[in-house]
């Protein structure tokens, strides 16, 4: 009886999930084993007799150094960044307003209002880049970091708007009654009293927003052009393969350090992160 | 104006005191960037689709004419059928492995919360970096995979992972599969967390087991979380753009172009603004069915 169970356990639990780890972290070490092999093992044929792919006895900073001194990398990062915060912080400030409306006040149309924000939610960029690249053109935005600050949020907003009503809606109406019976106005209960308890929800909409600027691809890709101002995801894609040639060692170097900074920020976070991913799909 | 009951409530006299003006102002930043940059290039878009600009030419009022085009083209042909392809299996994809993945987390063991913020990994990370890391181990020449099923006796040549459309779209499918399953994991084992052990208790009492407890129990009450996370999930995919830029580039011969790969590869790197956006636009209708279905199971749930 004791065996038969521990046997099932092994069949219907160990190894079904260690499959799932291998599966899923296995791109990520294959990523980490070619930045660090030297070229001469990199390109060796999948046939050949000596070749031992999952390992290497000579690791080699080369591939790191090479990044990190001959190309842009260094600028790539800091523009994610920048512009990750910089457009983090605009819907985080629209969001939370926005949220507060919709959940709070009495208004006409706040129906009609909250559902075509749920409904620009869903409007995929990849529907919108070719219009908006003539718009960011016209507006002589193009090649600039002003040209994803002021389209990332259209993506943004609406998932942070959508999770902080949610936070909003369980806060209870009698703390601000309370606080206005004591003599504050509207705006500074929602100031004093609601946005202070709603923290954790700002955390989470602010990382979960965090992580997707740092994600997005196709608007960096078509507004900007300069090396030296691009993004990771658009410096990786054009400037790391040299004509049709793949320097494979470089290329594995810069998914890895590019994306050292989100997976930081990530497992800081976890909780908030988890959090802001299933809010969002609450609705 | 909201007039507090009471005089002894009386607020200071000031215009955000008024529940409208308030509430204008502070959504006027937010439909001010919305409308700028979504109903705008919207309302561009649908322009643009009807006429014959490209760069550097303003163009005129063509009518219907790029979308007929576009149907009559082959390769947006096998583009609109890949990304309903693609789409379709990779949702059924993400779906099964993550209802499996959510109810093996829901399980209690050593180094849960670990395991749990791994998984998340591919989700988290660019999709455009793991996607190189893909494309890598699918190699013509280097990959790592074929070395395995070499090894383990499983081909005698290598596979032509990328160099053959129809692997390509598989090898593209998995991927997404790869980078969205966590995403169904997460948010099934969140639905799972609050479903009532005593009610399986009860279940196993009268003899169901497992899978009868699965499709009985757990399933009903995770229907409404697992259709949000589906519709979420089709929207992104049938849209997906990255993954295929940067696997196959459309390639070989256009045969695993989407919709979105191929109005880039008209609209940008052709220049030929007016096709692409009807192209792009093509899109539309399908979104439309989804949010549509979206909307009227929310309200439902709403109404209930």
């Amino acid at each position: 009886m004791m065996i038969e169970r521990r046997w099932k356990k092994w069949v219907y639990f160990y190894i079904p999930l260690t499959v799932f780890v291998i599966g899923t972290l296995f791109p990520f070490y294959w990523m980490f084993i070619t930045a660090i092999r030297p070229d001469a093992e990199l390109y060796r044929s999948w046939r050949a007799v000596n070749n031992a792919p999952f390992w290497t006895f000579h690791p080699t900073f080369e591939h790191v150094r090479d990044l990190l001194e001959k190309t842009t990398f260094p600028y790539w990062i800091w523009n994610t960044f920048f512009i990750a915060v910089v457009s983090t912080m605009v819907s985080l400030f629209c969001g939370l307003l926005a949220g507060y409306a919709l959940a709070r006040l009495k208004f006409p149309m706040a129906g009609t209002l909250g559902t075509s924000i749920f409904v620009t939610y869903l409007v995929p960029p990849t529907l919108l880049f070719i219009p908006l690249a003539d718009i960011i053109r016209s507006f002589q935005l193009g090649d600039t970091p002003w040209a994803l600050i002021l389209t990332y949020p259209t993506f943004l907003i609406p998932f942070c708007t959508w999770l902080l009503m949610g936070y909003f809606k369980t806060i209870p109406k009698e703390l601000e009654e309370c606080a206005r019976i004591d003599g504050a106005t509207r705006f500074g209960a929602m100031i004093r009293i609601i946005f202070p308890i709603a923290v954790p929800g700002i955390l989470s909409a602010g990382i979960f927003a965090f992580t997707l600027s740092w994600n997005e691809f196709i608007y960096a890709l078509v507004f900007l052009s300069s090396p030296e101002k691009k993004t990771v995801p658009v410096g990786v894609v054009s400037e790391l393969i040299r004509g049709d040639i793949y320097f494979w060692g470089q290329l594995m170097a810069g998914a890895l350090l590019g994306s050292v900074p989100v997976a930081l920020v990530y497992s800081f976070f976890v909780e908030y992160y988890v959090t802001g991913l299933t809010g969002s799909v609450k609705g | 104006m909201a007039r507090p009951r009471g005089a002894a409530a009386a607020p200071r006299p000031g215009l955000l005191e008024n529940e409208r003006l308030l509430a204008g102002v502070l959504l006027a930043p937010t439909v001010a960037l919305l409308g700028m940059f979504i109903a705008y290039p919207f309302v561009m878009g649908v322009w643009l689709a009807l006429s014959s600009t490209s760069v550097g030419n303003p163009g005129q009022f063509v009518g219907l004419k790029n979308f007929v085009k576009a149907w009559n083209d082959s390769i947006f042909r096998t583009a609109f059928w890949n990304t309903c392809w693609y789409t379709g299996w990779a949702t059924i994809f993400k779906l099964i492995l993550g209802m499996w993945l959510a109810i093996l987390l829901n399980r209690n063991f050593r180094g849960k919360r670990l395991v749990r913020a791994s998984m998340l990994l591919p989700f988290i990370i660019p999709t455009v970096l793991s996607t190189f890391a893909w494309r890598w181990m699918f190699d013509p020449t280097f990959s790592v995979l074929n070395w395995l099923l070499y090894r383990g006796g499983f081909i005698v040549t290598k596979l032509p992972f990328l160099s053959d459309g129809t692997y390509g779209l598989w090898c593209a499918i998995a991927v997404n599969t790869w980078r969205g399953m966590p995403f169904f994991a997460i948010s099934l084992l969140a639905g799972l967390q609050t479903i009532n052990p005593d009610l399986h208790e009860a279940a196993s009492l009268d003899g169901a087991n497992g899978w009868y407890r699965f499709w009985h129990v757990t399933w009903p009450l995770l229907k409404p979380v697992t259709l949000v996370v589906v519709v979420f999930s089709i929207i992104q995919t049938f849209s997906d753009f990255q993954l295929i830029y940067v696997l196959t580039g459309g390639g070989p011969a256009n045969s695993t172009h989407l919709i979105a790969t191929y109005a880039y590869q008209i609209g940008v790197a052709t220049g030929l603004l007016g096709e692409g956006a009807a192209i792009s636009l093509f899109m539309l209708p399908v979104l439309f069915v989804v949010v549509w279905l979206q909307l009227r199971y929310l309200r439902r749930l709403e109404g209930a």
